[in-house]
């Protein structure tokens, strides 16, 4: 089964090292994992991808929780929240072809950003199932490289009206 | 709380700090990542006594050995680079056995971090994962936080060893130091304290057990909970099988008590623990040297496990009731729901046939070894040791520690403890050398017990230098060395499982030749006393000369190397598989 974690940390040097060192001693795998600053410059936020069994997660939770410098741990999977992930990827383009992938970077709400003469490149974020649609669409022309975030997520407030999707 | 106006360096904040905590001895080797500090501790002899070891992995285990004698907080320092190194084996010792203890560490210059300069290694790197926390101090304000917050983190929920590794120049910088500054850790939340209803369910479920067993370890003596698991035991009626770590959280004399369970336990002990329908679990982690085939591991009954650490909750075996709460708290607080309504008590006369059967089993198959009249069996001579202190009324007063192997085991079989915090052991790493610096460490926090090391020849062997600090610091340790020329562990699994072909287990010099070491002349060397025996009827009077003595003492004795620790339950096997001979 697939779960979200989302951690608070603080924002020191050596976390990220701590963290992912204690994934990988104990054997967690880990599918994604993002960080980066919060509205606090304390705190980071660590975003995991993670899969397998009730039992696994509650370990992966739990050994999180007790890394001093992790502030706290949720498993967002069951609650409703937004996630995103964020591609920048290259893929060859000539002339020709630029009209073509423009209509399809329209389709998917992403957006050109640098264009020369034999490629493009295209910035898409969204849900992990519509960044790997994209990078199937895209593969008939030839992707030069690409490079992707990994999952960050917030939770929702549902205690006031939902933003749109 | 200002104590200074003048400014200091931070060397000298840092041992101030030390003051400040309370820390009245450390154990520290110095280098040259580490001068400024061994210089301030100099300034400040007549607050901290400071052990010189002979190599920074004995001071880290002198530190364990204070720490876990007392319940305080054990601090080592050490230099940079393979200063450092060698604490390694010292943090991953404590983290396994949760033993409170500080490492200071010295560190080159901040402006040359990273570049690989002379004696450099990234200690904390190295120690994250073996570690509770971790602090590398870059800037000589942060000293006084960080000496706080280490201190805290070490002591309180799970205890647990803190490295903290500081800079030379951060040592050399001066301050006016605030020593009383908030601590930074939104993310330690160490107070878990049990629910009345867990309690209650709890209660419930032994109302409902008609063959309950207590299965207690290491957290109840770190919670401090040793009295009141014998006043719960004794309530509920309850028998108790204790772990390695356990031995000491309840007296081994009395008569609920099964002594250990697992791998090398009692026979009684591992059938009750099949044999039950409720097992309460408390401050234990289900170890594989418990368990054995986790599957088949108490697998007739409910279990309960109570534990200060939530991640030990259900890691190895799911528990039926999972409490996370410190022991003193929990078993407090059911003695005193018991007390105020006594209807949810259990009646401690309900298990009696219970009882019976167990008695049943200890009859049948209590711990036992054959005895010889031509050799001293290893066995025998824990148990006479033993016999000969508590004959003198002093088991109260004497501290055993251990390597690891056959020896340690014996001496968890027939060296009996009723008290906590007499028995140190290394049972989680399993780190042979602990048993010496250790009783050294002890015996430095302890000055008026006697601390003596069990020890073996290969274990012994390994940190063998530190008889100078014994010697040189006036701490008359003990050490009653069962040699048998081998690795007697290994050997007996080779014997058990590999047709008894040697894998460099023989440590000797040679059939044909004199034991070897000479351990008594090495002892001689160091200035301590000593003697080697092999002869039954030497052994009582040899004990009285090594228990007198006012040196420390290396009782050499010569012993078969054929003794098996028995019983035996076979790594991953089960109860059905116990080797009994």
């Amino acid at each position: 089964m697939r779960h979200v974690l989302s951690a608070l940390v603080q924002n020191q040097p050596g976390v990220l090292a701590h963290v992912s060192g204690m994934l990988a001693s104990r054997g967690f795998n880990i599918d994604s994992l993002a960080v980066g600053e919060t509205e606090d410059p304390h705190l980071s936020r660590m975003t995991f991808v993670v899969h397998g069994d009730d039992a696994v997660l509650e370990q992966v939770r739990k050994q999180l929780d007790k890394i001093v410098s992790v502030v706290r741990v949720d498993d967002i999977s069951g609650v409703e929240h937004v996630e995103r992930d964020l591609m920048l990827i290259k893929v060859s383009a000539n002339a020709a072809q630029r009209t073509e992938i423009a209509l399809l970077v329209e389709m998917f709400r992403a957006r050109v950003v640098d264009v020369s003469g034999a490629n493009m490149m295209i910035e898409i974020s969204g849900q992990e199932e519509k960044i790997d649609a994209f990078i199937e669409m895209m593969r008939p022309y030839g992707i030069l490289e690409l490079a992707r975030t990994g999952r960050i997520a917030l939770l929702r407030d549902t205690s006031k009206k939902k933003e749109p999707k | 709380m200002k104590v200074k106006q003048a400014p200091q360096s931070g060397a000298d904040v840092l041992v101030q700090c030390l003051v400040n905590h309370g820390v009245d001895v450390v154990f520290a080797y110095p280098g040259g990542a580490s001068m400024p500090l061994h210089q301030a501790l100099t300034r400040f002899q007549d607050q901290i006594r400071t052990i010189l070891p002979r190599h920074e992995q004995g001071g880290g285990f002198m530190a364990e050995g204070y720490a876990r004698s007392t319940g305080r907080v054990g601090v080592c320092l050490a230099t940079s680079g393979p200063g450092a190194t060698n604490l390694v084996t010292c943090l991953a010792d404590a983290k396994m056995d949760s033993v409170p203890i500080v490492a200071v560490t010295g560190q080159v210059g901040t402006g040359v971090i990273g570049t690989d300069a002379f004696q450099e290694t990234p200690i904390v790197e190295v120690a994250r994962a073996i570690t509770k926390h971790h602090y590398l101090v870059q800037r000589i304000e942060d000293i006084p936080r960080v000496m706080k917050e280490a201190f805290h983190i070490a002591s309180t929920g799970r205890p647990g060893p803190v490295i903290i590794d500081v800079p030379k120049d951060v040592q050399n910088q001066m301050i006016v130091a605030d020593y009383d500054p908030p601590m930074n850790l939104p993310g330690y939340r160490p107070e878990r304290r049990a629910t009345r209803e867990e309690l209650e369910a709890l209660l419930g479920l032994v109302r409902q057990s008609e063959r309950p067993v207590i299965y207690a370890g290491g957290g109840i003596v770190h919670a401090g909970a040793a009295q009141l698991l014998c006043r719960f035991a004794e309530r509920t009626g309850i028998p108790v099988a204790l772990t390695v770590h356990g031995l000491g959280g309840f007296p081994s004399e009395h008569f609920l008590c099964l002594q250990m369970l697992g791998m090398h336990g009692t026979v009684y002990a591992n059938y009750a623990i099949n044999e039950a329908d409720l097992l309460l679990a408390l401050g234990v982690r289900f170890d594989d040297r418990v368990t054995g085939k986790v599957s088949e591991f108490a697998k007739h009954g409910k279990i309960v496990h109570i534990d200060i650490d939530p991640s030990e909750i259900n890691k190895i075996k799911a528990a039926h009731l999972p409490i996370i709460g410190d022991l003193r708290h929990a078993l407090g607080d059911m003695l005193e729901i018991m007390d105020k309504e006594p209807s949810l008590a259990p009646n401690p006369a309900g298990h009696a046939a219970w009882l019976r059967r167990i008695e049943g089993w200890r009859a049948a198959e209590p711990i036992r070894f054959s005895d010889r009249d031509d050799a001293i069996v290893p066995q025998y001579a824990i148990q006479r040791l033993w016999e000969i202190i508590k004959e003198r009324g002093q088991l109260d007063d004497t501290i055993v520690t251990t390597g690891v192997g056959q020896h340690q085991m014996w001496a968890a079989q027939y060296f009996h403890f009723n008290s906590p915090r007499r028995w140190l052991t290394s049972g989680g790493l399993g780190t042979m050398g602990f048993g010496l610096p250790a009783a050294i460490g002890a015996k430095a926090a302890n000055p008026l017990k006697t601390c003596i090391d069990i020890d073996g020849d290969g274990s012994f062997l390994m940190n063998v230098q530190e008889l100078a600090s014994a010697f040189c610091e006036k701490l008359p340790v003990k050490v009653l060395l069962l040699n048998n020329q081998h690795l007697g562990m290994v050997m007996q699994w080779e014997d058990r499982f590999y047709e008894s072909n040697r894998g460099h287990t023989y440590l000797g010099a040679g059939f044909d030749r004199e034991p070897y070491p000479d351990f008594a002349t090495i002892a001689k060397g160091f200035g301590c006393a000593a003697r080697r025996i092999s002869q039954k009827e030497d052994l009582d009077g040899a004990l009285e000369e090594m228990l007198a003595s006012e040196l420390p003492f290396v009782l050499d004795v010569l012993v078969p190397y054929q003794e098996h620790v028995l019983p035996m339950i076979p790594g991953g096997m089960t109860v059905r598989d116990i080797i009994k001979a």
